[in-house]
């Protein structure tokens, strides 16, 4: 039956909170962290962020009823408390598929988590977990090679990839960068990392470092007889900058490119990660400025959302944060965020902060990629949080051995090997993490060293984001 | 004590993948290595290269992928064989994992010269 036109202020929950709604397969669904201000009740709350999320606005307007809402309408359909927080609850919300549009990430958040997060009568609102529905998920590119392919490519089997970051981040020049690339590869390490903050600054522009690189790349991988890589970090000032550098990894026949899909923004990043997937390249995702966004446990977005977008634009690798370094990161909620970066299904578990089934269907998976604080004495707790799917990354785990970068490299190398042989083997890899170690360095002096200079270096700090668990 | 005598001197090695920079297993860990292919469910299988080869994508199987195989023994004394009939080739154990369509491992167990 048409409706009549009323004008005025209705209260979002007449509209927005159905309690009694099932949601669809195809509807995105969302769990917010909401706190509002004092005296709006919850349901008002709740429905105030599903109305602002999706189709609603302050007022009636007309136009409304030019078009079935009902059919676009976002809804409120459950409300929970949140353990351990007597102010905030969780509001769940599900939004019909028509919605979004196909394939883009961009356009999802620009309605989750747009307008609503400056609402008003919210105090504070968090992003805590996303949906995905298997008809939105087919429509996104994903990660461009993913996992197996990229084993196959670097040819690196029954272990975790062994990188780390070029430093001092700044102020090497192109050539002097190669050298400290070089020394690390023919150390032993699979991977180098340009620092997030190197693109194309006037100490080193872009194409010095690409090309004293791809020299140091090819000669490592002559010398060592394995296959080398080093991340050639692409983000630029615009998406025309972003190609033509990539193209010119791609002409001095580099594996893998590299690109910061937070500072880049979405758009930039599925396009780059579509260019991989035509150009055979793999793709390295930095996250600068992603702490900004997750680690108010109250307002913001949860980095496992951050995570997931991630795996949809297009990306092989994505830093997870290491749980042991010098970066916060907690065990469960790591584990539960890089589950959706590696598998195919993974199942509601609020123990490790997923809120929902998510099915993942054939899209390929991410390497977990640990980096920050961390060296050789982490070995064992790595391999064992991260598992064979992830990449180690050590920067002054690496480059502060005292014999330099190349045997820093040595060092990390036969201390991943003999956990791992030791994992295969049937040892428990934590308990007897001391035993391990130092029965390796007996063969390798470069381990021996290293386990001596970081004995006394932890980062026990407590983590500032928590799960809400009781 | 002057820094140059507290420096080593560290000199690249060529290497062949995981495991590259342990030293050669003894037979016991051998063993090891190849009850976790079996146990993960894995299928052995047996590959070998000259080693001029190395670097190639495609080394040749010894016989055929030894698929379901539960015996260790059996194992073993196929990479035996396969080291006595090419005994300067590089001889490595794959674990083929036919869920991923990848190699769950693989680590070389003879070098050649």
């Amino acid at each position: 039956m048409a409706k009549k036109y009323d004008a005025g202020v209705k209260e979002y929950r007449d509209t927005y909170f159905t309690p009694d709604y099932v949601p669809l397969d195809t509807d995105l669904l969302a769990c917010f962290k909401c706190t509002g201000q004092e005296g709006v009740p919850k349901e008002e709350v709740a429905a105030a962020v599903a109305a602002e999320s999706s189709t609603g606005t302050w007022s009636t307007v007309w136009s409304e009823l030019l078009v079935d809402l009902e059919f676009y309408k976002g809804r409120c359909y459950r409300i929970e408390d949140v353990p351990g927080d007597k102010d905030a609850f969780y509001a769940f919300i599900a939004y019909p598929l028509d919605l979004f549009e196909e394939g883009s990430i961009t356009n999802v958040l620009t309605s989750l988590v747009g307008n609503v997060f400056g609402f008003k009568a919210l105090r504070h609102l968090r992003l805590e977990d996303i949906r995905f529905p298997m008809a939105f998920i087919k429509t996104c590119g994903g990660p461009p090679s993913g996992i197996v392919v990229e084993r196959d490519r670097l040819n690196k089997y029954g272990r975790p990839l062994l990188g780390c970051t070029i430093k001092p981040k700044l102020g090497l020049s192109g050539k002097n960068y190669g050298r400290v690339v070089y020394e690390c590869l023919r150390g032993g390490l699979d991977l180098t990392k340009d620092d997030e903050n190197i693109n194309s600054q006037p100490f080193q522009r872009w194409r010095e470092r690409f090309e004293f690189v791809a020299e140091a790349v090819k000669l490592a991988q002559q010398e060592t007889g394995e296959v080398k890589g080093h991340y050639l970090n692409c983000t630029a000032t615009t998406p025309e900058e972003m190609y033509e550098r990539a193209e010119f990894a791609k002409e001095l026949d580099m594996p893998i490119i590299m690109h910061d899909y937070i500072t880049g923004g979405f758009t930039a990043n599925t396009g780059l990660a579509n260019w991989c997937r035509k150009n055979g390249m793999l793709l390295h995702i930095h996250r600068a400025m992603h702490a900004v966004i997750d680690r108010h446990p109250q307002h913001g977005i949860h980095f496992r959302v951050l995570a997931k977008c991630l795996r949809l634009s297009g990306g092989d690798q994505l830093h997870t944060g290491t749980v042991v370094g010098k970066l916060e990161g907690d065990r469960q909620t790591t584990l539960g965020y890089i589950d959706n970066l590696r598998e195919s299904f993974v199942p509601e578990d609020r123990t490790r902060g997923n809120f929902f089934d998510q099915d993942w269907g054939s899209m390929p998976g991410v390497f977990a990629v640990a980096s920050g604080g961390i060296h050789v004495w982490h070995m064992p707790a790595l391999l064992a949080i991260f598992g064979d799917d992830s990449c180690l990354q050590f920067g002054g785990g690496t480059h502060g051995h005292p014999w330099g970068s190349a045997a820093g490299a040595a060092a990390n190398r036969v201390a991943l090997e003999a956990c791992v042989k030791a994992r295969n083997a049937g040892r428990e890899i934590e308990k007897e993490s001391r035993d391990i170690l130092l029965e390796a360095a007996k063969h390798s002096p470069e381990l021996a060293i290293a386990l001596e200079t970081w004995k006394e270096i932890k980062f026990e700090f407590d983590t500032v984001d928590k799960l809400d668990v009781q | 004590m002057p820094f140059q005598s507290t420096v080593g001197d560290y000199q690249t090695v060529a290497t062949l993948e995981t495991f590259g920079f342990l030293p050669p297993m003894t037979q016991d860990e051998i063993y090891d290595q190849i009850a976790y292919i079996i146990a993960q469910g894995w299928s052995p299988v047996i590959e070998h290269v000259h080693p001029s080869g190395s670097m190639q994508t495609y080394w040749s199987y010894w016989k055929l992928p030894f698929f379901g195989e539960k015996d260790l023994n059996l194992v073993v004394s196929e990479l035996e064989a396969c080291h006595r009939a090419y005994p300067d080739h590089h001889v490595r154990i794959v674990g083929y994992d036919a869920y991923t369509q990848s190699q769950g491992t693989c680590f070389v167990v003879f070098q050649g010269r």
